[in-house]
């Protein structure tokens, strides 16, 4: 594990999913296997870019010594892992899954996969969205905590060193938590943490010269065998066009013929 | 509609964050893609690597956060914030895609000029893309080129930083497309110039910190008198106060700049004198293709807000757009879109092998300007009254880029270059 005297590595991996464009109107299979993603505009989870940004800012305090990215998937997410390094991650780890296998990766899969790497990089700190936008699971930050028996921070909206603790602070309903955690640990992003940077150009040519390496989960030893079945994927119902009524009365007989009241 | 539609993003939420607000995942559409336009759909295309896509990407983010937001408010007041907006952009390396790595650029070939105009075209109007384009492609590719070391530090990297505002001088009230009819005259005087004259249709001209000017330095053939000159615009002799208005461009100001007995220190030439002409031709390449591929987001965007809008939008009890004179014609439009970018690719492509491309990039551009012509135009006509109020993105769409087929060298400028090309144009009359 991470030794956290003054001068050793403080080593951050960030957790990077490869999802469809925010602003892209996802459209069902006909098959209703799941949705179209062929042709499709991708980009990094935005969750995970406020991630790489707050690691990003851990480094630029000293605090972080060296930001890797990790990103599960097809070759595509290869893509992700450049905006991370032009954002200012140091190197990349792909983890290589074909695609008739990432449809059904599991976020319990890519915990597994994450805290093998925390292992082997000997990482202080795992840092990822709280959820990616495209199947909102929310679940990779704590199932990694729970393989590593690490505490978990999540919902970060701040974070703050503290010798060798962290003081995070979480959006819960009702208001805000402060908790303090032990290193190493597994944080999860929330909405408000930081307003993520462009990435300049100068950075995004550099990071064409930064290092991505490639791993299959088998080399971590890590099984990412099929443990949910997807029966089939629906549009949500469509909304039915609403009426503009005049005033009250007409509201009390609308309801009244609908039979909501008496 | 759109436009409103835009602004209303960003209001009313704690962070101005547009993903926040995804697009309402509805609508299944008989299989076919429902977004049609460029930058939503993942594709190396063409020229582009994914260092393009790459760059594509932080430049939209940052027009998502820091421009559309206030577009609709620079376009009531006629006038964008440019040594703010530069800034930003020069902070993150956009307006020194292709210059030379020593004054601050990214020293990178012009495919990622074309792929920062392609992007540019995300800003929800035309001025300031405009307006980008002149300080990146227009008044400074001459300078990068031939200019001086200390020139080029002088006046190039605070360009680039988006520190100063540049302009570029060419057109006079007597002559546009005609560059070689210029009247502004530099008389040398010791070490410096005196320059007289006046510039006309001067984008970013009430702010500009500096000009790169044409000036007659010499009498003689016309075509070998010229000169270009980086001309500061905040010096006694310079009067920049005729602001002019325009159709559409709006949050883009244009300026007539008179010069009267304005001194300019002879180190401010570019290269040699009476390069002039020649320099403004070799810029006038990376110009039109700028303007090019400058129309083919907002072409695209203004198909697809009408197929939007058309969609919604009932007549005697169906979607104006299952006319098939709608639909149709909108397919039509988008196949001519994709022809111009194939064209525009194929230019790029020739011209960062190092060949002229003046034929073509005058094809394109004279195609450019009348396509977004006939694109603007039938949407408006679908949009119907929609269309012709200010408040619609097609209204606004149809007035910006109605300059294409004008500024740049007319669209008969640049049939005359092609008919030069076909060995076609009639010789000029003989001087008695």
């Amino acid at each position: 594990m991470g030794v956290l005297g003054p001068k050793m590595a403080f080593r951050v991996l960030v957790g990077c999913k490869r999802v469809i464009d925010y602003a892209v109107k996802v459209r069902v299979k006909p098959d209703k296997t799941g949705v179209v993603t062929d042709g499709v505009k991708h980009s990094l989870n935005p969750f995970d870019e406020i991630a790489i940004e707050e690691a990003v800012r851990l480094k630029e305090k000293k605090i972080a010594t060296e930001i890797v990215a990790v990103s599960c998937g097809p070759p595509k997410c290869q893509e992700v892992l450049r905006t991370a390094l032009a954002m200012g991650a140091d190197r990349g780890i792909h983890i290589e899954v074909p695609d008739e296998e990432y449809a059904s990766l599991q976020p319990i899969h890519v915990s597994k996969i994450l805290a093998k790497l925390a292992a082997q990089e000997e990482a202080s700190m795992i840092i990822v969205g709280k959820q990616a936008i495209d199947d909102d699971c929310n679940q990779t930050a704590q199932m990694t905590a729970a393989f590593l028996d690490w505490p978990q921070a999540t919902f970060a909206s701040k974070i703050e060193k503290t010798n060798g603790d962290l003081l995070v602070t979480r959006e819960v309903d009702g208001g805000l938590e402060t908790i303090k955690v032990k290193l190493p640990a597994v944080l999860s992003t929330d909405l408000r943490l930081n307003e993520p940077r462009y990435a300049t150009l100068p950075n995004i040519m550099k990071a064409k010269k930064k290092k991505i390496d490639k791993k299959k989960p088998a080399d971590l030893g890590v099984d990412i065998t099929q443990h949910v079945e997807v029966l089939k994927v629906e549009e949500p119902p469509v909304r039915q066009a609403g009426v503009i009524i005049e005033n009250a009365e007409q509201l009390v007989s609308k309801l009244r013929e609908a039979g909501h009241i008496q | 509609m759109a436009s409103l539609m835009y602004c209303g993003r960003n209001v009313g939420i704690k962070c101005s964050r547009s993903w926040l607000n995804r697009t309402p995942k509805h609508h299944i559409f008989l299989g076919f893609s429902v977004r049609a336009s460029s930058s939503n759909v993942e594709t190396v295309d063409g020229i582009y690597t994914q260092e393009h896509m790459e760059m594509r990407r932080s430049l939209r983010k940052l027009i998502d956060t820091e421009i559309n937001p206030h577009v609709n408010e620079w376009e009531a007041n006629k006038k964008f914030p440019a040594h703010e907006v530069f800034k930003k952009l020069g902070q993150a390396g956009f307006l020194g895609v292709t210059k030379p790595v020593e004054y601050g650029g990214l020293g990178l070939d012009y495919s990622y000029s074309v792929a920062l105009a392609e992007e540019l075209g995300n800003i929800h109007c035309g001025g300031i893309p405009m307006a980008i384009g002149v300080q990146t492609d227009m008044a400074t590719p001459a300078l990068a080129k031939f200019g001086s070391d200390a020139l080029r530090q002088e006046f190039l990297a605070p360009t680039i930083a988006g520190d100063l505002v540049a302009c570029i001088g060419v057109s006079e009230p007597h002559a546009g497309s005609d560059v070689s009819g210029i009247k502004t005259r530099a008389v040398k005087d010791g070490d410096d110039y005196i320059i007289n004259g006046s510039k006309m249709w001067i984008t970013n001209g009430l702010q500009a910190d500096w000009m790169c000017c044409l000036a007659n330095t010499s009498e003689g053939a016309v075509h070998k008198n010229k000169s270009l000159i980086c001309v500061p615009l905040n010096a006694p002799g310079v009067n920049r106060t005729t602001r002019i208005d325009k159709m559409g461009m709006h949050s883009s100001d244009t300026a007539q700049v008179f010069f009267e007995d304005l001194r300019v220190p002879q180190k401010n030439l570019i290269g040699e004198e009476g390069m002039g002409f020649t320099f403004q031709m070799i810029q006038f390449q990376e110009e039109r293709m700028f303007g090019i591929a400058g129309t083919l987001t907002p072409m695209e965007r203004c198909i697809q807000d009408t197929i939007d809008y058309t969609r919604q939008r009932l007549v005697f009890g169906a979607p104006v757009l299952d006319n098939q004179t709608v639909h149709f014609r909108l397919a039509e439009l988008q196949t001519e879109v994709e022809l111009l970018r194939s064209l525009l690719y194929r230019t790029v492509d020739l011209y960062v092998q190092g060949n002229d491309v003046t034929k073509f990039a005058s094809m394109g551009k004279l195609k450019a300007g009348r396509l977004v012509r006939q694109v603007a135009d039938s949407c408006v006509q679908f949009w119907g009254g929609m269309g012709y109020a200010d408040e619609s993105s097609v209204s606004r769409a149809y007035r910006d880029f109605r300059l294409l087929s004008i500024g740049g060298g007319s669209d008969e400028t640049m049939l005359s270059i092609i008919c030069k090309f076909m060995g076609t144009l009639p010789k000029p009359p003989k001087k008695k």
